[in-house]
């Protein structure tokens, strides 16, 4: 039953195959027997229950909200959400209890979904492994299927299994996780350089990043509010077009939100592949791309042409200054946005009490890693007035170029874009803290930064296993304010690619039994 | 817009060396006063009888207005003096993470008013940026401000002000606005020095402040002072502000400069928040003492921050820290561009709620305190010097105005009553035309009574003696109970005239001489026979008569 589709459970839950309180149940059961992933921040068992237990009365008194009435979801711990702590994984917010809800969680809970909990991630969502948080690393559920663990036997160095575990890619890491292990239907990530799409190509799931100013960031604690979008993890496209249908539309307290009206969409099964235009950037065959994941992609074309689309290589030529300008706009933004912790009104507060600065300073100093505070430090010297014009001024320039670089490819008449997601695969933690913080941002973020300087909406599709069985994803960047379009070709690939389901039966197996005694003929 | 032409040629000079500090600051003050009126070859003179170089001072306003709005700038927090401490905070003002800023329709719309009413040229795209520092009454740890592109640009103020030895002759100034910018309040630090703690009050946070900034187009204390109190006027009539300094919704910051004429400015320095109008002009004046003797003695003008102390009457170096702050200046990238319309752009399928229209705006802007003096002078005939101490009073003209309505009395003669007995008398009580007791229909009333020759002018003064009092008696009733009423027997008041004269021989023989003046006493004296009940026009007509009657006997 956990392994069905958010679209598959509506349905069941709609039919009263199961009901709204057992499938919270079952999936807080799975929380807690998937504990070691490190997935969650915050298990909201008892409010998740009670939500549950309102659904199941809607249900019953045939008042269903929707389709995500009763759907149990994660909200990546940078959403605000009100009486449940949210801490962006630091100890500058550990205990902070917000008293609102950020849109996008208002809107979930109005459409009658089950927030199971809150998920792990970076520190303030800065980093690209979901290992540099004050609540320790996550693990990829990858790291535990049978799909894994077979090929890794073969190789002798990766026997210790603590050894051998693998990052989930960050910094939604703990979301992607969750709706990897079938802990639930969909979570919200937050997507700044590629923090939803990276995540989701190492775990194996849907990740979307929407246009910017399509989904509300009312809540969201921001990390770089021009490039910020909420974003989606599903096991599938057609869930998260049906996740983006309950958050797209202006909201009038994100002045930045689109004031036309949104549209909520199904996607038509496709179709046809002859007026559709797919570009190959050349700059994203980069240096550092496995092997692997360069022959999915090139896979990938050639699918699409085959299939009648027509596939053209096209380029980018801005692409290598990207991610440098997107530290220096990052970095800028992250101090001015970090500047308001200092442990007056919120969060944590230092004991120093000698002077208010001497106060700031030690709050700071205690509340931020390593990380945050590098960049607090980096961000606040490209804003001084000196360096001002040559990092910041310099840095929106060329973010200009990058963004007029895919208006261009875009008007010339490409469609969509296909790239990867992500260099390779997901490598085992022991392995991806020998760089640091940094380095391992610039290389991670490559190819899915663009699209936030842009602002163009673009998703994570699972294309495929590696030789280690692990999942390669290839990203498909649209127009902007074009998800329809963008989700459509998401889908036909999808349903072209055939993706294997992760293989969890030693963790999901004593959970799900009781169900699959019971609703075996439901769910094969 | 071009920026009108401004006369730079403003200057005065020490006019000795000072002992006494606050000796100094009056002579400085009478010689400010003499040099700004006469100019040139007064001046001219002062220089050479001092042999010393002239100084001329450089004055440039930044003005924090708040705006009049229910609401914040960018939340839905109400906007209320005196509240209970943090009892108006939104998650936003108190920058909760997560939260972001809506602009509030209302500010932007009073900001381009005033732009208006100042004669800027208004952006149709105006941006947003952040002001990065610490302090505890930021919560954000930035301000939201318009550094780059402000809302409005390139005005002028133009302001009288009374000069001369009786302060009865007026001039006219104009000072350039570099700009005017929507911006965030901060909250209110409370320090606590005994408990050696500081308390935060955020009901201010986050209200709507317009800056005004100046060009350094003043001299000296008065004039800023002038300045400021029409740019106060001006927006309370528009009602973009309701500019009460004491309430803190007018708070002034003065950069301000010597030099000596022909040479490149002086180093500046700002005094920060006078926020009382009767130390503008004093706080002002004092720096420029300060900085001209302290320049006369071989010192050095430091670029720094001063607050003025108003118990010590004189400025005080502000504790700088660590020099220079770098406020780190970045667009405020939660707020869209803040776009403008007119009549001619605007955009047709939009709703009319969603869009500041600047010519619309426009229209609603009522009467300019210029142009309430214009028609004042036009319309009742009064000096132009009147019309301004009408208009500059707050509800004096609404009070004359009343008065004129309710009394046939000529308004010039109106405006003699209002400025001279019924201001003396506030004046001489520290009272607001609001808080008088004799109310506009009495007075009204009384002058009602003078007029129709009811009672002599100097009835009239001791009604309105016995007004003040405030019993509320109506102006008629007074007359009664004191028998006030003018003598209206034509009998009695000849016989009157002939006792005064009968206990006056010397005057009247005087008068016989030919000395007509004296008359006057006489008339004086019957008045006080009466108690001010005779009407001195018909005791006059009857004195002559009666003089003429005696035979000049006594003359040789």
């Amino acid at each position: 039953m956990l392994r069905a589709s958010l679209r598959e459970i509506s349905a069941a839950l709609k039919e009263g195959q199961v009901s709204p309180v057992e499938l919270c149940q079952k999936c807080l059961a799975l929380v807690k027997a998937t504990k070691f992933l490190n997935a969650y921040i915050t298990v909201a068992e008892d409010t998740a229950l009670k939500q549950a237990k309102a659904s199941e009365k809607r249900y019953r008194q045939g008042q269903r909200l929707g389709d995500l009435d009763g759907i149990p979801i994660a909200m990546k711990d940078n959403f605000s959400t009100m009486g449940i702590e949210t801490t962006c994984a630091s100890n500058m917010l550990k205990g902070y209890i917000p008293p609102y809800n950020a849109t996008v969680v208002q809107k979930l809970l109005d459409q009658g979904a089950i927030l199971v909990g809150k998920t792990n991630l970076d520190e303030f969502a800065m980093g690209s492994g979901s290992t540099d948080g004050a609540f320790g690393p996550v693990r990829n559920p990858w790291s535990y299927s049978q799909q894994y663990r077979e090929k890794c036997v073969r190789n002798s160095s990766m026997q210790n299994e603590d050894c051998s575990w693998l990052i989930t890619g960050g910094s939604s890491g703990g979301s992607a996780a969750a709706v990897s292990s079938f802990t639930c239907f969909a979570a919200l990530g937050s997507d700044t350089g590629g923090s939803t799409r990276n995540p989701a190509s190492l775990c194996g799931v849907v990740g979307l990043k929407p246009t910017y100013g399509v989904v509300s960031r009312h809540g969201l604690i921001p990390l770089v509010n021009s490039m910020d979008v909420p974003g989606i993890l599903t096991r599938c496209v057609d869930d998260a077009a049906t996740i983006l249908g309950a958050l797209g539309g202006h909201d009038p307290k994100d002045s930045t939100t689109v004031q036309d009206p949104f549209h909520p969409f199904h996607l038509p099964s496709m179709t046809d592949m002859n007026n559709l235009c797919i570009g190959i950037p050349k700059e994203y065959n980069a240096p550092g791309l496995s092997s692997e994941t360069l022959a999915t992609w090139s896979k990938a074309a050639i699918l699409f042409e085959k299939a009648g689309a027509k596939v053209v290589e096209v380029s980018l030529p801005h692409t290598c200054y990207s991610i440098v300008c997107y530290h220096v706009l990052c970095a800028a933004e992250v101090a001015s946005n970090m500047a308001r912790f200092d442990g007056l009104e919120y969060g944590h507060r230092s004991s120093a009490d000698k002077s208010t600065e001497a106060l700031y300073a030690a709050t700071r100093r205690e509340g931020f890693n390593d990380v945050v505070r590098g960049r607090i430090l980096s961000g606040n010297y490209f804003l001084l007035k000196q360096n001002y014009e040559s990092y910041f001024i310099k840095a929106q320039k060329v973010r200009r170029l990058i963004a007029s670089d895919f208006a261009k490819v875009f008007s010339s008449g490409v469609d969509v874009l296909l790239t990867p997601t992500t260099l390779g695969p997901a490598v085992p933690y022991t392995e991806f803290i020998k760089e640091d913080n940094r380095t391992r941002s610039t290389q991670d973020d490559l190819f899915t930064q663009a699209a936030n300087m842009a602002g163009l909406p673009a998703i994570n599709v699972p294309s495929a296993l590696s030789e280690r069985g692990l999942p390669i994803g290839l990203q498909f960047i649209g127009r902007a304010f074009c998800e329809l379009q963008l989700l459509n070709v998401a889908k036909w690939f999808e349903e072209h690619v055939q993706f294997p389901a992760i293989q969890l039966q030693g963790i999901m197996d004593p959970v799900d039994a009781v169900t699959q005694e019971e609703k075996s003929a439901s769910f094969p | 817009m071009a920026a009108p032409t401004v006369s730079r040629c403003r200057s005065w000079f020490q006019t000795g060396s000072f002992g006494v500090r606050n000796v100094a600051q009056v002579r400085w003050r009478k010689s400010l006063v003499g040099a700004s009126t006469l100019r040139g070859s007064a001046s001219k003179t002062t220089a050479e009888k001092n042999c010393d170089a002239p100084w001329t001072a450089v004055v440039g306003l930044e003005i924090h207005a708040q705006i009049c709005s229910n609401s914040k700038l960018f939340s839905g927090s109400q906007v209320k003096f005196a509240a209970p401490p943090n009892s108006l905070v939104s998650f936003f003002d108190a920058s909760l993470p997560g939260t972001l800023p809506v602009l509030n329709r209302r500010c932007v719309e009073a900001a381009v008013t005033t732009g208006l009413a100042l004669n800027c040229t208004i952006n149709k795209k105006s941006l947003f940026d952040r002001k990065h520092y610490f302090y505890a009454d930021l919560p954000a740890g930035y301000q939201i401000t318009q550094q780059r592109l402000p809302v409005a640009v390139n005005g002028s103020l133009s302001y009288s002000l009374c000069v001369g030895k009786n302060q009865n002759e007026m001039v006219s100034r104009t000072a350039r606005i570099r700009q005017i910018q929507l911006e965030q309040d901060s909250g209110k630090s409370l320090h606590d020095d005994a408990r050696g703690q500081t308390l935060v009050d955020l009901n201010r946070a986050g209200v709507g402040l317009m800056e005004v900034v100046m060009e350094p187009d003043m001299c000296c204390g008065e004039e800023a002072a002038a300045a400021v109190r029409e740019l106060q006027l001006i927006l309370q009539a528009i009602g973009s502000s309701q500019a009460n300094m004491a309430e803190g919704q007018l708070r002034v910051d003065a950069n301000i400069s010597v030099h000596h004429p022909g040479q490149p400015y002086g180093v500046r320095t700002e005094v920060k928040n006078i926020n009382s109008a009767r130390f503008l002009a004093k706080a002002i004046d004092y720096e420029i003492q300060r900085q001209v003797n302290e320049l006369e003695n071989g010192g050095t003008i430091l670029n720094e921050t001063r607050a003025f102390d108003f118990r010590l009457g004189c400025t005080i170096a502000m504790r700088d820290k660590e020099g220079k702050q770098d406020y780190r200046f970045m667009p405020e990238p939660n707020l869209p561009p803040l776009i403008l319309y007119d009549a001619k752009s605007l955009p047709t399928r939009t709703c009319h709620h969603q869009v500041v229209n600047i010519d619309q705006l426009r229209e609603k802007i009522p009467d300019l305190p210029s142009v309430k003096r214009a028609k004042l002078v036009e319309r009742y005939g009064i000096q132009p010097l009147h019309s301004f101490t009408l208009v500059n009073e707050d509800g004096l003209m609404e009070f004359f105005e009343t008065v004129v309505t309710a009394t046939q009395m000529n308004p010039r003669k109106v405006i003699g009553w209002i400025l001279k007995d019924m201001l003396g008398y506030l004046k001489q009580h520290n009272l607001v035309v609001e808080e008088s007791p004799v109310s506009p229909l009495l007075l009204a009333e009384l002058l009602n009574l003078l007029e129709s020759g009811m009672i002599s002018s100097s009835a009239a003064k001791q009604v309105l003696e016995i007004m003040w009092n405030g019993e509320g008696k109506s102006p008629a009733l007074i007359v009664k109970e004191k028998k006030l009423e003018l003598i209206q027997d034509q009998n009695e008041l000849e016989h009157i005239c002939r006792a005064v004269m009968d206990s006056h021989q010397k005057e009247v023989a005087e008068i016989k001489k030919g000395n007509q003046k004296v008359l006057n006493k006489l008339i004086g004296q019957v008045q006080r026979t009466t108690g001010g009940r005779s009407d001195p026009v018909s005791v006059k007509q009857i004195l002559e008569k009666q003089l003429s009657l005696q035979p000049r006997k006594k003359t040789p």
